[in-house]
């Protein structure tokens, strides 16, 4: 177990306070990743963490390692280019459920169709926080939102579906409520060698809980235990029994060649070939 | 030794020149007519030791272009109208996190979806001001198959030496063009180096040199190199107080303007005691050659533009001083004509030839319109 102040070194101590508001999940997620970081041992200067644009995305610019805060949706081909470029580094990426899901869809089921070895993990608390709390591609319908003042009419997504859907070989889900189960997925996250994501459910007290008259972070936390189903238990209800609720722990862990694997394979038979051009 | 002379594609010639340069990334979209250069990378790079990757848009493959040379690949892509103004907003960002990169447009008929076999020159603006904001912008345009070789080395090495997106424009014409290239593939070539900085302790990411240019640590070598495209002071975390905007705005602005005269390129003939002088760039200048050439006449001389941007204007007010007539053909409805129109108003005659419907300006069409004037 790593203590508070091992964890704290990882930080940009002089940077804070940060942009969170209280009660917001991604603190806890950003100490998760952390400790997860520290457990393993790894060394911070092999360490890039990625983000895109979004509440979530700002965790990568208060780490030590290094880091990128790209644009709106692209952390993840951002990441790819520094994956490819120095196959040495280990990419995480922190994004949120808009980023990572709407418009950074394309990208994100194309990373993990192609499993590319990167670690994603996606801050979802079914809103966009930081534009004032509009709904997102995640938002159960009825909920209350900033561009669904009577309230929200679309299915959401399941974000565990739509990657097992895509091929990636390593896809979990929990919620800040299971912060130990948190710590425990994200080292088999990064230790993959894969494209593996785990889709992280946080509370959004400020604009997602307020209009929806939950504004107790508390409260957000407590409805994750009537949310979140352990996997195994899950599998054993009936579609009727599922409503509103979701499996957490891992959906799926497989082991297939990532795209670094089929590229080395192809150089070598591409230095063989003849050129024509 | 007399060289041997090959039959090279223009398209060819870019990724001869990229590799060349040390280009050891490439990332990009099928898109008519630039697909010639993605194929091309796709078999040579692998065999280079780099990387070609086919992405799922042009968004993703400028977002990985700038991902791959902060950990230090010198990466480049080549797309086509739609496809430029889909990597506009990367663009913008490797302009604010001074990235170099390569970004190969293969100009045809827009706006949209328009002309995809054919040439126009319509994008000289879009490669100026095609992403929001002020910045910087290093634009290079060939107009032959050997040129697009050396060129293109020379627009890795000013992304380097700059520190910054160079946007390599050249058009349908060109880059499908088949034309006789003697080229020593094994001279000895200035290659810019990625400067990487020393000490640790110091470290800030984004601390200027005394020609304005930082140099951020490639990722992964220890010196927890800080990035975001919102405002940020040396250290690379963001910062949007007002002082901080003000300067940092300025300097990747002047860090160019300021070394217009290492970056500027023309290519002249006859300019001094030409009465009449034709100003061209990429494709139009082949057609403004045969003019030339044709009528013999010692008072036409023409100036090639082969840097865009930024636009010389010392430069190219001097040459055009004594000049009477400038006669200004492009494959479009008038962009650079503009620049010409800002520097001289109405103390010269200023003649337009412009053609947008996919066919080049023929020489007949050009002796018509000049003269007529």
């Amino acid at each position: 177990m790593s203590t508070r102040n091992e964890i704290l070194d990882y930080t940009k101590r002089d940077k804070m306070p940060h942009v969170f508001c209280p009660g917001c999940g991604n603190g806890e997620v950003m100490h998760g990743m952390l400790q997860a970081i520290q457990e393993l041992q790894w060394d911070p200067t092999q360490i890039l963490i990625v983000g895109g644009i979004g509440c979530s995305s700002r965790v990568a610019t208060y780490t030590i390692f290094d880091s990128l805060h790209t644009l709106h949706g692209r952390a993840i081909p951002f990441a790819i280019g520094a994956k490819l470029a120095n196959p040495q580094l280990k990419v995480i990426i922190v994004t949120g459920d808009g980023d990572a899901s709407a418009i950074g869809g394309n990208h994100l089921i194309h990373a993990a169709r192609r499993n590319m070895p990167l670690t994603v993990f996606i801050i979802n608390n079914n809103t966009y926080g930081m534009t004032g709390g509009q709904f997102s591609p995640t938002s159960p319908i009825g909920t209350i939102s900033a561009t669904s003042p009577c309230g929200h009419v679309e299915e959401p997504f399941s974000i565990t579906d739509l990657l097992v859907g895509a091929g990636a070989p390593f896809v979990a889900r929990t919620g800040t409520l299971y912060y130990l189960e948190m710590i425990k997925l994200m080292k088999l996250a990064l230790k993959k060698n894969g494209f593996a994501a785990i889709d992280i459910i946080t509370q959004c007290p400020t604009n997602y809980g307020r209009p929806n008259r939950i504004p107790k972070a508390y409260d957000l936390l407590k409805m994750q235990s009537d949310l979140l189903i352990p996997k195994d238990k899950y599998d054993t209800l009936t579609d009727e029994e599922r409503a509103g609720k979701m499996a957490r722990g891992i959906i799926r862990d497989i082991d297939k060649p990532t795209f670094l694997d089929h590229y080395n394979a192809c150089v070598l038979s591409t230095k063989k070939a003849k050129v024509m051009l | 030794m007399p060289l041997k002379a090959d039959l090279w594609q223009g398209a060819h010639a870019i990724t001869m020149g990229a590799l060349k340069a040390g280009v050891n990334f490439f990332a990009g979209y099928p898109i008519t007519p630039s697909t010639e250069i993605a194929e091309s990378m796709s078999l040579m790079l692998p065999r280079e030791g780099g990387v070609f990757i086919q992405m799922e848009d042009e968004i993703a493959s400028i977002s990985s272009l700038i991902g791959a040379s902060l950990a230090g690949a010198k990466a480049i892509t080549a797309t086509s109208g739609p496809g430029f103004s889909l990597m506009q907003e990367g663009i913008g960002y490797a302009q604010m996190v001074e990235v170099p990169l390569v970004v190969v447009n293969v100009m045809r008929g827009g706006p949209s979806t328009g002309l995809p076999t054919k040439p126009t020159q319509a994008d000289v603006m879009q490669a100026r001001w095609g992403t929001h904001g002020d910045h910087p912008s290093i634009v290079l345009c060939p107009s032959s198959v050997r040129e697009s070789y050396y060129l293109m080395i020379r627009a890795v090495n000013l992304s380097e030496r700059f520190r910054t997106p160079v946007i390599f424009l050249t058009d349908e014409v060109i880059a499908h063009m088949r034309e006789r290239v003697e080229i020593n593939l094994n001279d000895k070539i200035y290659v810019e180096p990625r400067l990487q900085p020393k000490d640790k302790t110091d470290y800030k990411t984004f601390q200027p040199d005394e020609r304005l240019v930082p140099h951020p640590a490639n990722y992964g070598t220890g010196f927890r190199t800080v990035v975001t495209a919102l405002y940020h002071d040396e250290t690379g975390f963001q910062n949007t107080a007002a002082e901080v905007a003000y300067r940092f705005n300025k300097r990747i602005v002047e860090k160019v303007e300021k070394y217009i005269d290492e970056i500027a390129e023309i290519e002249e003939y006859n300019v001094d005691n030409a009465e009449l002088v034709f100003f061209s760039y990429g494709c139009t200048h082949r057609t403004v050659q045969q003019v030339i050439h044709d009528a013999n006449n010692p008072k036409w001389g023409y100036l090639k533009l082969i840097t865009l941007w930024p636009f010389h204007d010392k430069l190219i007010t001097k040459k055009l001083e004594k000049a009477k007539i400038l006669v200004v053909p492009e494959l479009n409805m008038g962009q650079m004509v503009h620049e010409i129109h800002r520097l001289f108003g109405s103390s010269k005659k200023i003649v337009q030839v412009n053609r947008w419907d996919g066919e080049m300006i023929t020489p007949e069409q050009l002796r018509k319109a000049v003269l007529e004037a």
